[in-house]
């Protein structure tokens, strides 16, 4: 009891500063925020209060695993996957009709953007990876979750570090930098989710009852200590009052561009692909039922792939004020990168060694395979379009934005799909999923989706790339600017359609959670049929007599 | 194949003390991901050739700096670059390419990574200010294939940056040269560069080049376009590049 009267009266203190930082800000987001933190810490206070009243303490029952936050990470990952999903097919709409800004300036193209990128990567990602890495830390490790009431905390400060960041790119609170927006004050309350985080991994992992740590949370670790650091150095900066939004970046300049770039192309790196290897470590074999294709590859693909991602920031700042030796560096590290990545794949392929007709009769098995297949085109055309003279032709053209979304739709999508598909029933106790044929049907139009989505953002970012270099036999340049805009219009449509093919596949899926967690059994017919023939299933009838000669 | 590490320990260093080890594990982890940045970012901070020595670069002046905090709040780095490449196609189209020195106080940087618009890293004095409020308040109406958004809300709301002084000393503090008459006169030369006809010689002597006038065309207000525009019509006009012009023209 005394414990939850100090829990209750700390989080009304809380409450308090906010509130104080409220009256006091120097700018109107900032006091919209302060008022989300204080309502926050007011619903924090009554629920610490209600459930020390009504139920038992958490942590008491180690002969279950702790899985409260894993469930609500699924509903989570699936509420945030839709939300990020439908900003994405919104703003893709944006650039194909303009009109849709819609002349207020909450809904700009330029708001807007940052909140479909964080939504997707920060909110859908992030939760997945939450979640997935409480539900696998316990089971790889035999333990319960260590510090119950902290993976609370994490998991519901990470909400909030979402609404925050989404509200204030709504609101115009930006530190300009992509990816990387969030101001100092969010940015300090996710250092102190993601070090809870870490402490309730690693607590975990400490009391295991396996001798060895299992190769998934070698990944799931590397991302969180890597996260940790690449959110410390970029985010440095100094605010201008403590109780204002805006803060300048400790760097300038050039400095600032590399380091952006190391940050933003190891949020890719470390959050979008250490991280959902560790999903994939885990839940293809288990999905399989095979044990992981190589243990040997597992740790040389582990070391070189965290020690050489991080190299790879300057090939987003090719032909740049950045000095050449840091581009060719860049270059070189981001060319290395293809090999690890596609040990990752082949580690994850070969899993289903003897188990390939599974591709044909488990939906979730052949998800994720489509998923590692992506990851290994994304992670071979990212080293192909890191080449200097490849991306002289590529950056700042739409290709890049079609190779981030075969890498985000494809592997992040995919494998973070089949993993949810794989939870729910589980965590649920459910008979198994509503419907398998709806997966089916998701399979269906994801791939769809992104086939468009790739394919029209190849034509538009090579068609404007070459337009933007054309000469003319007269030695003039033959396009203006407006005119290669115009040019890739069609392009624009055909991926707004592919968009809304993905979305309608996350509609599906989100159902077919929904309808898992109420119980709900769809009548369907079995994906497979066991193949049975009456007639061939008995014996040869005895060979007719010949006729003597 | 998937042979679990049962197999007899050898003598010397094994994979599997790092795999029974969480403490090891992270901390060689740490390293492992730390080496990359300390070799390619840390240098950049002390080789002198990074930042080529060149004439002209001065700090925002604080109608500059509020309008380039308008710049970064649109967003506008989504979809304009401010870095122009070495090739002959983009120098002709744009300018000069750009130069480290041109951002060198550029809290944060805003080379941008997508050109959905052209770039602007030399934007400054090609365009006329009436024609940057027609386009910035319907883009359409300038460029017809133009998908930008209207932004017709910043001639509408007056300018409220704050207090210039706690910006410039903020910035100051991460490395900005701004001195001590610059800090006490932010809020002043604010107003005093968005006025016509103001008399702006000594915000132009701390300043050079720095453009003074009525940006927006509505004198009884300064609002948030006329701090954008400012910011706008001086992109890339700090440095004289007509000094690096071949010598010899063909007559």
């Amino acid at each position: 009891m005394p414990a939850t009267l100090a829990k209750s009266g700390g989080l009304f203190l809380a409450m308090v500063v906010a509130l104080v930082a409220m009256a006091q800000a120097q700018d109107s987001a900032f006091a919209i925020h302060m008022g989300i933190m204080a309502l926050a810490a007011l619903i924090a206070a009554v629920a610490v209060m209600a459930t020390s009243s009504t139920t038992r303490r958490l942590g008491h029952d180690e002969s279950h695993y702790d899985d409260a936050p894993v469930r609500w990470g699924v509903i989570a990952t699936t509420f945030w996957g839709v939300v990020g999903l439908l900003a994405g097919l919104f703003i893709a709409l944006q650039l194909a009709y303009p009109v849709l800004n819609l002349g207020l300036e909450y809904t700009t193209f330029g708001r807007l953007r940052p909140l479909h990128t964080s939504a997707v990567i920060f909110a859908f990602g992030g939760n997945a990876l939450l979640c997935t890495s409480f539900f696998v830390v316990q089971r790889s490790c035999r333990a319960r979750l260590a510090f119950p009431g902290l993976a609370r905390f994490v998991f519901w400060g990470y909400q909030l570090f979402i609404v925050l960041a989404a509200t204030g790119y709504v609101l115009g609170v930006t530190e300009g930098k992509e990816y990387a927006e969030p101001e100092w004050y969010v940015d300090l309350w996710l250092t102190v989710v993601w070090v809870a985080y870490l402490i309730v991994f690693g607590g975990t992992v400490l009391k295991r009852r396996e001798p060895h740590i299992y190769v998934a949370n070698w990944f799931y670790l590397a991302f969180i200590i890597t996260v940790a650091m690449l959110h410390l150095v970029n985010n440095l900066s100094l605010p201008v009052s403590l109780v204002g939004a805006k803060s300048y970046s400790a760097f300038a300049g050039v400095q600032d561009a590399l380091t952006q770039w190391w940050y933003g192309h190891n949020a890719v790196g470390f959050f979008l692909t250490a991280g959902f290897l560790a999903m994939m470590y885990y839940f293809v074999p288990k999905q399989a039922e095979r044990p992981v294709y190589s243990y040997r590859l597992s740790i040389i693909h582990f070391w070189s792939l965290i020690f050489l991602y991080i190299w790879a920031g300057p090939h987003h700042l090719h032909y740049t004020a950045l000095p050449d030796w840091a581009q060719s560096l860049g270059m070189v590290f981001s060319i290395m990168l293809w090999m690890p990545s596609w040990g990752g794949m082949i580690n994850g392929l070969m899993t289903l060694n003897g188990a390939w007709d599974k591709i044909r009769t488990d939906p979730i098995i052949r998800m994720m395979v489509l998923a590692l297949a992506f990851y290994g085109m994304s992670t071979f055309e990212g080293p192909m379009m890191s080449i200097k003279s490849v991306n002289s032709l590529s950056h700042y053209t739409d290709w890049t934005i079609g190779h981030v979304h075969s890498g985000a739709l494809g592997w992040n999508g995919m494998i973070t799909f089949a993993c949810m598909y794989y939870l729910a029933p589980r965590l649920w106790n459910r008979q198994r999923l509503y419907s398998l044929r709806l997966i089916n049907w998701h399979f269906w139009l994801a791939t769809g989706g992104i086939v468009f989505y790739t394919a029209s953002m190849w034509v538009a970012g090579i068609t404007q790339g070459l337009m933007w270099r054309e000469y003319g036999a007269d030695g003039y340049l033959v396009n203006s600017f407006a005119e290669t805009v115009a040019a890739i219009h069609p392009m624009f449509l055909l991926r707004a359609f592919g968009g809304l093919l993905y979305l309608s596949g996350a509609l599906v899926f989100a159902w077919n959670i929904a309808m898992t967690i109420a119980g709900r059994i769809r009548a369907e017919a079995p994906m497979t049929e066991t193949p049975y023939d009456a007639r061939a299933d008995r014996p040869l009838p005895a060979p007719a007599l010949q006729p003597a000669e | 194949m998937a042979s679990h590490p049962e197999t007899p320990r050898k003598a010397g260093f094994s994979h599997r003390t790092l795999e029974r080890n969480i403490t090891l594990l992270g901390l060689l982890s740490l390293v492992t991901v730390a080496i990359g940045g300390i070799v390619e970012i840390a240098p950049l901070f002390w080789v002198d050739s990074t930042i080529e020595k060149v004439e002209g670069v001065r700090p925002y002046t604080p109608l500059e700096l509020a309008g380039r905090n308008i710049y970064m709040r649109e967003g506008c780095y989504v979809c304009h670059s401010q870095m122009v490449r070495p090739f002959k196609d983009e120098v002709e189209r744009y300018g000069h390419y750009s130069l480290a020195a041109e951002s060198m106080y550029d809290h944060p940087f805003q080379w941008g990574s997508k050109r959905t618009g052209p770039d602007l890293a030399r934007v400054g004095g090609r365009y006329s200010d009436e024609w940057h409020r027609e386009h910035l308040k319907d883009p359409r109406s300038v460029v017809p294939e133009s998908i930008m958004p209207p932004y017709a809300f910043l001639a509408e709301k007056p300018l409220k940056a704050g207090d210039m002084a706690a910006h410039f000393k903020a910035l100051r503090a991460v490395g900005v040269p701004y001195s001590d008459k610059d800090i006490a006169s932010a809020n002043a030369d604010l107003t005093l560069q968005a006025t016509q006809d103001a008399d702006a010689s000594d915000l132009q002597a701390r300043f050079p080049k720095a453009q003074a006038r009525d940006f927006d065309g509505n004198p009884q207000m300064v609002s948030e376009m006329d701090a954008l525009i400012a910011y706008l019509q001086m992109l890339g006009t700090l440095v004289d590049f007509k000094a690096a012009e071949a010598q010899e023209q063909p007559k």
